[in-house]
């Protein structure tokens, strides 16, 4: 077999059980691709050693009987999760040289399904960011290009160094984390597939806070059936997070059955926004009738907080990586600023801060500190947290009415040119969640599909959006538009 | 509300991030264009709704209040930028 790094995780584990291929063929055909592929920089902390030591160890299970649906897959994963001797950085010059002492929870649990590391991939600082632009490591680069236009596209973000990689088959399917769209965006814009799960659902014990109340880990992936396999590897109880759901993990792939007959589908009326480019809403509209041609039936819904989920997440979200991030002060881990002559520890920790954190986290940390500074409390953390509960209740209406997933465009826009939002004011900049921002507000289960591309060639992606706790079903949506929609596009090689 | 110069300083400082002085006007109008956009939650009547504490209304769990590891002094030392004899070292901190 040639080109193993082109397959997604069922085709493999499928070739490895049938004895066609090995772990070590699959994770040096992905090396390979990974060296090639520095143009990219997706990958910014290789580890070819554990990858071939993992592999070697996963075709003895194999060859036992023993083997879980990941095992012997080569994934790459997300700088944010803490991986054991690995440098894990959350993309911040702040955590240079930290190598963690401990492993996540779920890379751990991916790592005992038998699951092979790659490395470690790129992403916005702190998970900061919808365009990669804000990493200690430079930009990660889409792998898609606008016809022969040379100019270098993002791979959206957080996630960006994921969505790049999968889209690029450097790695079979990678890990994400999103707090605002940080899976969904980023898969949308290189025409993969994310999933979000419902909040609690995935242990958040190692991975690096960002906003605790908002944070879920999930997978990315070339297809809606490697999502289902990958996220239950990832699910489950952990004991070493007290937001984790006490719940136990179904069988996802079992549920993929393509059926949707007499699913209710809504499709909210807020989400049409002014200045929708047209071929984003033909789209949305496509997927519809692609869900009814597969027996759904389509239902005109209401959200009305829609409008206010973007700017409550612009208090809660920065409120609470104000907090989660006093923890960098120079003292246990990262990096120190070089201090002068007769600093004390106040200089230290200013200077250390202003060195280490880039400036979109700068931002973001003294939002945080003033949404929750004294006298302002009320007026904007408590009132966010308000129209939050607000934001929820929507979902639970249309829910409780008998509405079974949500249909939505992904994101805005396609993927848009590295630099290009530079001269923008930040809100520009976060206004690429407009779409994905409410369901981490929700705590709802979210997945992206790649659904089409736009005249310029891009991937577009479509979000659906499911009940809490029921991910299987949500999948098996996903499974149904996928089918309908037969995205097959691939990025030229240009790297 | 709009934030000057004065409590764009007062803000850096209270999140320990040095912030030069000629670095204020820029940072203070951009805190102005986001709190601007945040002023839209203004718009939503919130009386009588709770703040959402958690999105599952849950308890959070307990767990037995025991020792549960310990005896990693250089676990918890290894990633720090100055440990000297077994303790987190700091610049000077009680004059």
């Amino acid at each position: 077999m040639s080109d193993l790094n082109k397959l997604g995780l069922a085709e493999a584990r499928d070739a490895l059980r049938a004895g066609d291929v090995t772990s070590v063929e699959l994770t040096e055909s992905c090396l390979k691709a990974i060296d090639e592929a520095d143009a990219l920089n997706a990958f910014v902390h290789k580890t070819p050693e554990i990858a071939l030591d993992r592999a070697k160890a996963a075709d003895e299970r194999i060859k036992a009987g023993d083997a879980p649906s990941m095992c012997g897959l080569p994934i790459g994963i997300k700088d944010l999760f803490c991986t054991k001797g690995v440098p894990s950085q959350a993309a911040s010059k702040i955590l240079e040289g930290f190598k963690p002492e401990y492993e996540s929870t779920v890379s751990q649990q991916l790592a005992d399904a038998g699951a092979v590391m790659l490395g470690k991939l790129n992403m916005d600082e702190f998970a900061m960011g919808s365009s990669n632009e804000t990493s200690t490591y430079g930009n990660a680069v889409s792998p898609w290009r606008r016809g022969n236009d040379g100019a270098q596209l993002t791979p959206g973000g957080s996630s960006g160094g994921s969505a790049s990689a999968v889209a690029a088959d450097l790695c079979l399917a990678a890990t994400g984390t999103d707090t605002g769209g940080s899976i969904r965006q980023p898969a949308a814009f290189v025409g993969i597939t994310g999933i979000k799960p419902t909040y609690g659902r995935c242990s958040r014990w190692g991975i690096v806070a960002f906003a605790s109340s908002l944070d879920q880990a999930g997978p990315m992936t070339k297809n809606v059936r490697d999502a289902a396999i990958m996220l239950e590897t990832m699910c489950g109880h952990d004991p070493k997070d007290s937001t984790s759901a006490e719940l136990a993990v179904p069988n996802f792939e079992a549920m993929l059955t393509g059926d949707i007959k007499g699913k209710k589908i809504g499709i909210p009326k807020e989400y049409r926004m002014d200045g929708m480019p047209a071929e984003i809403e033909k789209l949305w509209a496509d997927g519809a009738e692609m869900l009814k041609d597969a027996g759904a039936e389509m239902v005109d819904i209401s959200l009305p907080h829609t409008k206010y989920a973007l700017p409550a997440y612009y208090v809660i979200a920065p409120a609470e990586a104000s907090s989660n991030l006093a923890r960098y002060d120079g003292v246990r881990y990262g990096r120190r600023a070089q201090l002068s002559q007769g600093d004390g520890i106040t200089e230290m920790y200013e200077k250390t801060r202003a060195e280490g954190f880039g400036h979109e986290v700068q931002r973001r940390v003294m939002i945080g500190t003033y949404v929750l500074s004294a006298g302002f409390y009320d007026a904007y953390y408590n009132r966010a947290r308000r129209v939050r509960t607000l934001i929820k209740k929507d979902f639970e209406d249309v829910f409780a009415e008998g509405i079974d997933a949500i249909l939505t465009p992904a994101t805005p826009s396609a993927s848009f040119g590295l630099g290009e939002m530079t001269e923008a004011d930040p809100v520009q900049m976060y206004l690429n969640d407009v779409f994905t921002v409410t369901v981490n507000l929700a705590g709802l289960p979210g997945i992206s599909v790649p659904a089409g591309l736009d005249q310029q060639g891009l991937p577009l992606g479509l979000q659906l959006i499911g009940r809490p706790w029921d991910e299987g079903d949500l999948l098996n949506t996903a499974y149904a538009l996928e089918s309908a929609a037969g995205f097959v596009a691939k990025p030229g090689k240009w790297w | 509300m709009s934030i000057d110069q004065s409590t764009a300083a007062k803000v850096a400082k209270l999140a320990r991030i040095k912030v030069e002085d000629d670095a204020l006007p820029a940072l203070a109008s951009e805190f102005n264009t986001i709190l601007g956009f945040i002023e839209q939650l203004n718009e939503v009547d919130v009386d009588g709704v709770e703040p959402m504490v958690s999105v599952e209304p849950m308890r959070l769990k307990r767990r037995q209040d025991v020792v549960t590891d310990g005896n990693q002094q250089d676990k918890v030392l290894s990633n720090a930028p100055d440990a000297r004899e077994g303790f987190f070292a700091v610049p000077k901190v009680v004059e």
